[in-house]
């Protein structure tokens, strides 16, 4: 083996690294190291400025590999290796160490602890990189399509911008109309334009196009393979009503239904029928059959030839590229009890509320009773100190106040009570506070220990609070409505996550790689995410990470074919004795049976090897090995690290 | 070695470049602090880490290995919970043989968000090394 030059560079990272690991001490700990020609410390070791240097370094120099000890790989791997290759190195020969979240940031309460442990970290990269060699990627083709999994504004947008590449776009959506959340808005903060009007925009522009087909009522039930080429199992759900139907036929079909549920898409504040729409505008526009609570008595079949029972559940599999994840959110429900929901028959959700003023005019009535003061309870399910939800919502402050605002310029007799815990109406959102304050409404505030309480007193309701805003006073409001301000949760039905394996954070959202570098992407690879199903976002932040998830998600399958890692199995043939083992172990199938030489041995197929090793230690004689994870390389890392 | 790290054993773990390892990231980003010299390896799979490379890290001085497990989340297939499990088992076996305690080789499923169950994991294995290794 030609002896190894290595050029090491040590990354302050600020002071993110150094203001716990004594970066210069790292540098002398390593310096002598035989095969270490250079070692550097760097303030920012991904700078335009040190990687040119490091270019500078490699080429002067003659280096056959660098090492860079800074933040995580998943941040920075691809960005050195670039550098190396820029500096006509193989990027394979580039090696990482991770001494910020593994080091500087996980032993911050012991600075000669983490700096004697980033010494060995480096150490065992020097001692992997002695072994690293020059690698070719594989190529694999990747389908130039993207499945797009859910129908709101995220997934729509996604769909929009990707239909103007040459990019196939699946796009498919659980429920039987398109739009999620924002449908069911009908005025909205920060535009003129209602929830409504978005939707019928985006969809009239998605069925122009040639290269989008939409799914509606249909779910991925099952995922295979990877980037590239992910093979999905679509399940679509009929509608039981054929295209062409006759809309005064439907009409009375939907009378005569006998059935009666609560109305999921007004919050459950109404009833719909078994057959419904759930507004005339909506898209597809033709209605469905909720099977499930369809009785079949046949009473709409009499009077609209269009319905068809007979239409079957269709299961299709398509192979795309990526996959762009928007999803969306739920509304939080509120414990029951919780400020008096569900026992008090006065108290609704910010949602319900959306929807009561909708489709209401004149007069606020719930209930039958017509409705004066309201008290806004903010922060509810969000910001919680006893519970899971401690991130904010974001949207609800804004939203209540645009939805105050509605309501008090359509029913002008009303009071609005606002008992919040501070407003975060961020950026231009802060003139809908200003509005608010002018047309009479008024705020009561607390900390978190201090929350309003909601008393039921005979049919009345009331709210108290000490208000920190008059000195703690208590002031109590009789409230003929309370409007609990719920924030965002995940969805609470995830399967199509865990099909993915996305890891979630601990806000429980779909979780990015980076928050401010990697915003879109997530661990893994080919699945990209967007909208609400990241976190709380308001409709602008929502579309603005499905153009960027969109971006990303072309990216990947742009050229048609796709780098992956030569992370192959490779087989000692002279050591190989043929027992089996491996090609048991192997879930890919990757293992051929040959002869060689008159032995009967065993071959890697390495345009299916994945390298994951499942078959390395079951190989008796030890004659496997895994590029860049061999027997030699990983013990000479434990060598360094003890 | 400083002064604080005479209390901590020294532990190996393997962890998955997919789904252990951005749980142990996550763990130093939020600041969960855990024994300094624990020491990760990353490596596609756990159920591809050999037993002979375990037997060395006990040969060179390590008092613990942990594998950072990739459980039911592999992204190589089902089939890792197993055979990790498996090459655990033939590992003990070995370790048993060789005189060395076979609890000093721990396994736990460690999936992309579990940063506390991988630091309460090493916290609790550094306390059983340091009891029956440096009492
Ligand atoms: C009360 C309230 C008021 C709001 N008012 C405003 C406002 O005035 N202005 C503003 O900018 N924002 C507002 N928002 C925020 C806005 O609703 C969100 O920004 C927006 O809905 C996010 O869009 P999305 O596409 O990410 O998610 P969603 O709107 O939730 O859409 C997700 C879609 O994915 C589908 N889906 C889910 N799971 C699956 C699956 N497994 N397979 C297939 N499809 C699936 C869903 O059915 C849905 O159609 C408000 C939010 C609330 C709660």
């Amino acid at each position: 083996m030609k002896k190894k030059k290595i050029g090491v560079y040590i990354c302050h990272c600020g002071g993110n690294i150094s203001d716990y690991v004594d970066v210069e001490k790292v540098r002398q700990a390593v310096e002598g190291e035989d095969i270490v020609f250079l070692a550097k410390t760097t303030m920012f070791a991904c700078s335009d400025a040190n990687q040119r240097e490091m270019v500078n370094d490699i080429e002067a120099n003659g280096l056959t590999s660098v090492v860079v000890a800074s933040c995580s790989p998943k941040l920075h791997l691809l960005t050195f290796r670039n550098v190396s290759q820029r500096a006509n190195l193989n990027k394979y020969t580039y090696v990482h160490a991770n001494i910020r979240e593994q080091a500087s940031w996980a032993h911050s309460d012991n600075k000669i602890g983490a700096t004697e442990k980033a010494i060995h970290l480096v150490k065992a990269a020097i001692a992997k990189a002695n072994y690293a060699e020059a690698l070719e990627s594989n190529k694999v083709k990747a389908q130039k399509s993207v499945a797009i999994i859910g129908a709101g504004v995220a997934g729509m947008k996604a769909a929009i911008s990707l239909s103007n590449k040459d990019c196939e776009v699946i796009l498919i959506e659980k429920e039987p109309f398109v739009g999620g959340r924002v449908a069911q808005w009908n005025s909205l903060s920060t535009t003129t334009e209602t929830g409504k009007e978005i939707v019928k925009r985006l969809y009239d522009d998605l069925i122009t196009r040639d290269n989008i087909t939409i799914c509606t009522n249909s779910e991925v039930i099952s995922n295979k393979g990877s980037v590239g080429n992910f093979t999905l199992k679509i399940k679509t759900t009929p509608r039981y009503i054929r295209q062409s139907f006759h809309p005064e036929d439907l009409t009375r079909a939907i009378e005569v239904c006998p059935v009666s549920v609560p109305d999921e898409f007004n919050f459950r504040l109404t009833q719909r029928k078994a057959i419904y729409k759930n507004y005339p505008g909506e898209y597809p526009q033709t209605p469905v059959i909720d099977i499930k609570n369809c009785t079949r008595c046949g009473a709409c079949e009499k009077v609209c030839p269009a319905v068809d029972f007979n239409e079957k559940e269709e299961i299709t599999e398509i192979t795309v590229g990526s996959v762009l994840m928007a999803t969306g959110f739920d509304p939080y429900t509120p414990g029951y009890g919780e400020f008096g929901y569900a026992t008090s028959e006065n108290v609704i959700t910010l949602p319900q509320f959306k929807r009561l003023i909708d489709e209401q005019s004149g007069t606020l009535v719930y209930k039958g009773k017509v409705i004066k003061n309201i008290a806004y309870i903010y922060c509810v399910g969000s910001r919680q100190t006893k519970g899971d939800n401690t991130y904010c919502s974001r949207n609800c402050c804004t939203s209540t106040i645009h939805a105050a605002v509605t309501a008090k310029s359509k029913f002008p007799d009303i009071n609005n009570f606002h008992f919040n815990r501070g407003l975060r109406t961020y950026g231009k959102q802060e003139i809908l506070y200003a509005d608010s304050l002018r047309s009479g409404d008024i705020y009561l505030q607390s900390y978190e220990d201090g929350l309003p309480t909601v008393t039921i007193e005979g049919n009345k309701t009331i709210v108290k609070i000490n208000d920190i805003l008059t000195n703690g006073k208590e002031i109590e409001v009789e409230a003929d409505l309370v409007v609990l301000v719920t924030g965002m949760v995940p969805r609470a039905d995830n399967k199509v996550g865990t099909l993915f394996k996305l890891p979630k954070g601990r806000d429980k959202f779909y979780n990015e790689i980076h928050m401010k570098l990697r915003p879109v992407e997530t661990v893994i690879d080919g699945v990209t995410i967007a909208g609400a199903c990241q976190g709380p976002k308001n409709i602008a932040e929502s579309v603005n990470s499905a153009l960027s998830a969109a971006t990303k998600s072309y990216s990947i399958i742009s050229k048609g074919e796709l780098e992956s890692e030569p992370l192959v199995a490779i087989i000692d043939q002279d050591k190989c004795t043929w027992c089996g083992a491996c090609e048991k172990a192997c879930p890919f199938d990757a293992i051929l049976k040959v002869e060689d030489k008159g032995k009967i041995v065993a071959e890697i197929n390495n345009s299916v090897c994945k390298g994951c090793g499942m078959c390395a230690p079951v190989c008796e004689p030890d004659a496997i090995n895994v590029t860049a994870c061999s027997s030699t390389e990983i013990m000479s890392m434990i060598d360094t690290l003890v | 070695m400083g002064e604080l790290n005479k209390k901590s054993a020294k532990i190996l773990v393997f962890s998955t470049e997919k789904i252990s390892d951005p749980a142990i990231d996550m763990a130093g980003l939020m600041k969960l602090h855990y024994p300094p010299t624990v020491y990760t390896i990353s490596i596609p799979c756990s159920s591809g880490i050999k037993s002979s490379w375990i037997l060395h890290a006990f040969e060179k001085g390590f008092d613990g290995v942990f594998i950072a497990a990739d459980g039911s989340d592999c992204v190589y297939g089902e089939t890792c919970t197993e055979k990790t499990g498996a090459l655990v088992g033939k590992t003990h076996e070995l370790m048993k043989s060789n005189n060395i305690d076979p609890a000093r080789l721990r396994m736990a499923a460690i999936c992309s968000v579990c940063s506390d169950p991988f630091v309460k994991q090493v916290r609790s294995f550094n306390e059983y090394l340091l009891k029956t290794l440096h009492p």
